[in-house]
């Protein structure tokens, strides 16, 4: 099905379950510890050999040697894989350094190796018994350092225009009688999700079946196919559960690969886990940034020129973290400026991380945007929507599809409170001093092919079958609800089956553009089987209605199931689209209030309150969106607050590689937290009418946190995240 | 982890006694530091000894109105302890305020005081640490070291003892009974049982080769109000940046003692003559002699802060 005209009404458009708020339909099974996840496949292969993953100690430099001798002879031992004898390895498309390095070492914790044996205890006990003589290289680990060596990286499909220039932005801002010019940084995060990267790995000839856990089925069979050399048809990947991901697992990660080669070398099946205290180092994460603002204005607070520039580094031939990107469509002003600059650092792998670009970009923006209305004398929510756009600013010719963040404002501000603000540093509770903060959020809305294939069977069960992952976003029960609602069926009349890379090639999990892709993907190979079920039944597809388990037209009716009882009805579709996301700019809006204390003594900072209003198109199980949005906040209350890999900069590694030392938010951290969807459809986003929610939600969190605490306590903090030493030397004496 | 052997302690002079006839042995108990150290090779014990069922979980009133808490007790249970709760409050608030639930329920008494450090390097095997591989040198310093000692640090270890309950037990006074291999016991007063790391940062409490702590006993109950403020990146579920251990009288006098700031619980009883003078005149007498990295320098003004919350708490 190609979506190239705005979507008329639809099946979808019935919403009998669609637009419900549901339970999962995959919550018994996670609930009762029946979710297969990737580690625990015990029943999928016999056999299985564990193995253990070494990192590399050094952050650059190279291998000398590995004495392997004591670690063979250890007990249980069945094999180990270096480099050495790995044979040829070729770097995945999706990874930036090799994914079993030696003898060159691109940065810590590159896996080196794995040491296969019949127990976990075994195969660890025998890799610490691996002897590794390195020499240690020279590396760049400081991003502040390197910032002035940074480049214009080449544009990408994810990155867009390294600069972009609208007007006289230098003119504009050096005449604009209000400037703000503030540099802001953002840290390392580690996605932290609670399940570590895992595989198992068999062979049964030169064909590998791998069960594990991975956000981008396709992505991953491709990458695997091209790191080992085998052609891509003769891989099979299996993720029916991810236990997280946020972006740590859109790429093949060394799990994959060592089990794979692994079970080559012990001749069997090789399970193998990413140890905690390795996958901040071994795996991806966010890049830090440095951006500078500026934004002048008139007194009346119309921006008439907007700055945004961001510096981050990765390994060489890594990719930026694309901070100023939404700078270049969240608020009006004729003077415009963007620039993304790249240095090459030696730390680990950056790469996405839940709401990519935007999470961090928001943070220091949506501050400045705070900074500017003070000096303004304005409302932070009235000089925001003063500043609304409905087109993109770059291209006023094109108008957004949908765009209502004046709303999310002003409902937010309603349900908030926001009138009770006072000024800063002035609202005090006992020891406390309480502040408000407010942010704008954005995201785009992402349109990407995405297929599915259904089956009918003879007791009118719908079966639905693609290789979309629900990497614990409520997946499952959405596509579900689609396949019920377009079929006319009730929810448990449809079976979802996904993560199989035999599966027809959907969206997969990233960039929030699952949910509206992946059911576009299975409404289409629903209308589909209508067309097939119609002309069995004997139905003109234009006239058949589908509902309650039956064909309907005119006086007739027959049940569903009855189409199939000469054998199952396939039918199989995708999701294409046509220009839409290029003739209207397609995002999604929120904002984000937050109230925040701080103890005038010691600085302790406790989130008291958080709202969110949410303008993102169709939402589909509200009950499911809610989940993602609170999960969303409660990890951008994270970044504002606890979350940054500390990085050794002699060394070149994150020091803090375990869950003792990267904090993330416990359930005393996180307070009372609403959020309103407001009742949207973007009938330019797919026969859905949906958008994304998942990276919206985080979007703007860290920077409403980090102005609710100027608000609280009169103290600006421009350096993520927002420790308690940050504040203490300048709040109230209490001697 | 390495392959090791174990056995069983029934009385705890053979348990002891145990320890020194097998080398490389360690006691067992909660487990909930020592099995995490052992997974990463940084405790490589050759031989452990179980010793949950010496029968040292009972916490007893002694004669001379102090409370004897035997090795064994549980974190939870002596945290939940109606004697504890009324006349020891520091030290079930100070319980209450570390670890989880489900740790605390595990850990004991002993093992608490004996936990090791949490200083990053010690835990990454691939990094010089003078505590876990004597004369490798000391990564943190010079490194990553926001949370580690701002005193009574050396050239070669600036890391921290983490246990919430020992700054408690230091406040308190408490008394340290062991029982030695030769089934002689003795007893350390708390102030004496922490080494200063100096050169020799891998040993760290007065213990010697086999010794086992039986009890920890605290003195008479002292009256006051009992506040422990432990400061920290998130609300729960996280080490001390600092925490403040007090106990304050009606007369503005009282005790404080200070984790998260050096190897042991801190506290200077001279210091405490300056508590009708306010949190920073306590502070600088505390302190005196600090030696902040550039990284941990604000732990000095955040426990002179925390400490006049106290003070406040304790006026209203």
């Amino acid at each position: 099905m190609k979506f190239d005209t705005p979507a008329t009404t639809n099946p979808i458009d019935q919403l009998k379950i669609i637009g419900k708020p549901t339970d999962r339909i995959d919550g018994p099974l996670k609930t009762t510890g029946k979710a297969p996840y990737a580690y625990e496949r015990h029943e999928v292969v016999p056999n299985q050999a564990y193995g253990y993953v070494i990192g590399a100690a050094i952050a650059k430099g190279r291998i000398i040697a590995i004495d392997l001798a004591d670690a063979k002879a250890s007990p249980g031992v069945l094999a180990i894989v270096t480099a050495e004898n790995a044979g040829t390895l070729n770097k995945g498309r999706f990874n930036t350094a090799k994914l079993l390095g030696g003898p060159e070492i691109e940065h810590y914790h590159q896996a080196i190796a794995v040491v296969v044996a019949e127990t976990f205890e075994q195969a660890r006990a025998a890799a610490a018994l691996v002897k590794v003589d390195y020499a240690r290289g020279k590396g760049r680990f400081d991003l502040a350092a390197a910032k002035d060596t940074a480049s214009p990286p080449p544009e990408n499909e994810f990155s867009g225009k390294p600069d972009t220039a609208v007007g006289d932005f230098a003119a504009a801002f050096t005449a604009a009688p209000v400037r703000l010019d503030a540099t802001y940084t953002t840290p390392d995060q580690s996605h932290a999700m609670m399940e570590p990267h895992a595989s198992i790995a068999a062979w049964q000839g030169d064909k590998l079946t791998l069960w594990t856990s991975n956000q981008m089925i396709n992505w991953g069979k491709g990458d695997v196919a091209r790191t080992l050399g085998i052609p891509k048809e003769n891989v099979r990947l299996d993720s029916p559960y991810l236990g997280g991901g946020f972006g740590g697992k859109l790429f093949v990660r060394a799990d994959a690969i060592l089990a794979a080669l692994g079970a080559k070398a012990a001749k069997r099946p090789v399970k193998v886990a990413l140890a905690r205290p390795l996958m901040a180092n071994n795996t991806t994460h966010r890049p830090a940034t440095i951006q500078r603002i500026r934004i002048g204005a008139t007194r009346d607070g119309k921006i008439t020129a907007i700055g945004h520039e961001g510096w981050s580094g990765d390994l060489p031939g890594g990719g930026p973290e694309t901070a100023v990107n939404q700078t270049r469509m969240l608020y009006a002003a004729p003077n415009r400026m963007t620039a993304t600059r790249l240095a090459v650092l030696d730390l680990p792998e950056g790469n996405a991380m839940r709401a990519p670009g935007e999470a961090p970009g928001l943070m220091a923006l949506e501050v400045a945007m705070d900074e500017m209305a003070e000096k303004l004398g304005m409302d932070p929510v009235e000089f925001r929507i003063l500043n609304d756009t409905q087109v993109d600013p770059e291209q006023p010719g094109r108008r957004f599809s949908q765009r209502r963040l004046v709303e999310c404002l002003k409902t937010g501000a309603e349900r908030f409170g926001w009138d009770k603000r006072a000024k800063p540093g002035s609202r005090r509770e006992g020891r406390w001093l309480v502040g408000m903060g407010v942010a704008a959020a954005f995201r785009n809305n992402l349109l990407t092919k995405s297929a599915a294939r259904v089956r009918l069977d003879d007791k009118g069960v719908v079966t639905v079958e693609t290789d979309m992952t629900d990497i614990g976003t409520g997946t499952y029960t959405i596509i579900a609800q689609t396949a019920a609602e377009t079929m006319g069926l009730p929810l448990d009349k449809v079976m979802v089956r996904l993560g199989d890379s035999d599966f027809p090639v959907s969206c997969g999990s990233g960039g929030q553009w699952g949910a509206n892709n992946s059911t576009a993907g299975v409404y289409a190979a629903c209308m589909k089987l209508r067309e097939a079920v119609a002309q069995k039944l004997g139905f003109n597809t234009a006239e058949a209605v589908f509902t309650d388990g039956q064909v309907r037209a005119g006086n007739r009716s027959v049940a569903l199931r009855e189409a199939a009882r000469g054998g199952e009805v396939v039918a199989e579709d995708f999701i294409e689209y046509g220009d839409l996301d290029k003739k209207y700019q397609q995002s999604t809006f929120a904002s984000h209030f937050v109230e925040a204390a701080v103890d005038a003594f010691t600085g302790e900072i406790r989130i008291r309150r958080m709202l969110a209003i949410c303008a993102a198109g169709r939402i589909l199980n509200p009950k499911a969106a809610r989940s993602q949005v609170i999960g969303a906040m409660t990890m951008g209350a994270g970044a504002a607050l606890m979350e940054e890999l500390a990085v050794d900069k002699r060394f070149g590694f994150f020091v803090n590689h375990d869950l003792a030392g990267y904090e993330v938010p416990v359930h005393a951290d996180i307070p009372h937290q609403e959020v309103i969807f407001l009742d949207e459809t973007d009938p330019m986003s797919s026969p859905m009418k949906a958008k994304g929610v998942g990276e919206l939600g985080i979007c703007g969190v860290g920077a409403a946190v980090a102005n609710a605490i100027y608000n609280a306590t009169g103290v600006r903090v421009r350096n993520y995240p927002i420790t308690l030493d940050k504040l203490l030397d300048k709040l109230p004496d209490v001697a | 982890m390495k392959s090791f052997t174990y056995e069983r302690a029934d009385a705890p002079a053979e348990a002891a006694a145990a320890a020194m006839r097998t080398p490389g042995s360690r006691f067992i108990a909660g487990g909930t530091n020592l099995l995490d150290l052992m997974k990463l090779e940084i405790e490589t014990p050759a031989h452990l000894i179980d010793v949950n069922r010496l029968a040292l979980d009972k916490i007893e009133p002694m004669s001379d109105g102090g409370l004897r808490i035997g090795a064994l007790v549980r974190n939870t249970d002596l945290a939940a302890d109606a004697r504890v709760r009324r006349d020891y409050a520091l030290l079930s608030r100070a319980l209450l305020a570390g670890a989880s639930g489900q740790l605390r329920n595990r850990a004991t008494t002993a093992g608490n005081l004996l936990q090791r450090t949490r200083c990053p390097y010690f835990y990454d095997t691939n990094q010089p640490c003078n505590k876990r591989t004597p004369g490798s040198g000391c990564a943190a310093i010079g490194g990553f070291n926001r949370t580690l000692a701002v005193i009574g640090a050396s050239e070669a270890c600036i890391a921290t003892h983490p246990s919430d309950m020992a700054v408690a037990m230091r406040a308190l006074d408490a008394t340290i009974e062991t029982v030695r291999p030769d089934g002689k016991t003795r007893t350390v007063a708390i102030v004496d049982f922490y080494r200063a790391p100096g050169s020799t940062p891998h040993l760290e409490t007065a213990l010697e080769p086999g010794e086992l702590i039986t009890a920890v006993t605290l003195p008479k109950p002292v009256g006051g109000t009992h506040i422990y403020h432990k400061v920290r990146d998130r609300a729960s579920y996280a080490f001390a940046l600092i925490s403040v251990g007090a106990i304050i009288q009606r007369d503005g006098s009282g005790r404080v003692a200070l984790g998260g700031v050096a190897y042991k619980p801190w506290r200077v009883e001279a210091a405490e003559a300056e508590m009708p003078r306010g949190a920073r005149a306590v502070t600088t007498a505390l302190l005196a002699g600090a030696k902040p990295t550039h990284e941990n320098a604000f732990k000095l003004l955040l426990v002179e802060r925390t400490l006049s919350a106290a003070l406040a708490q304790a006026r209203a």
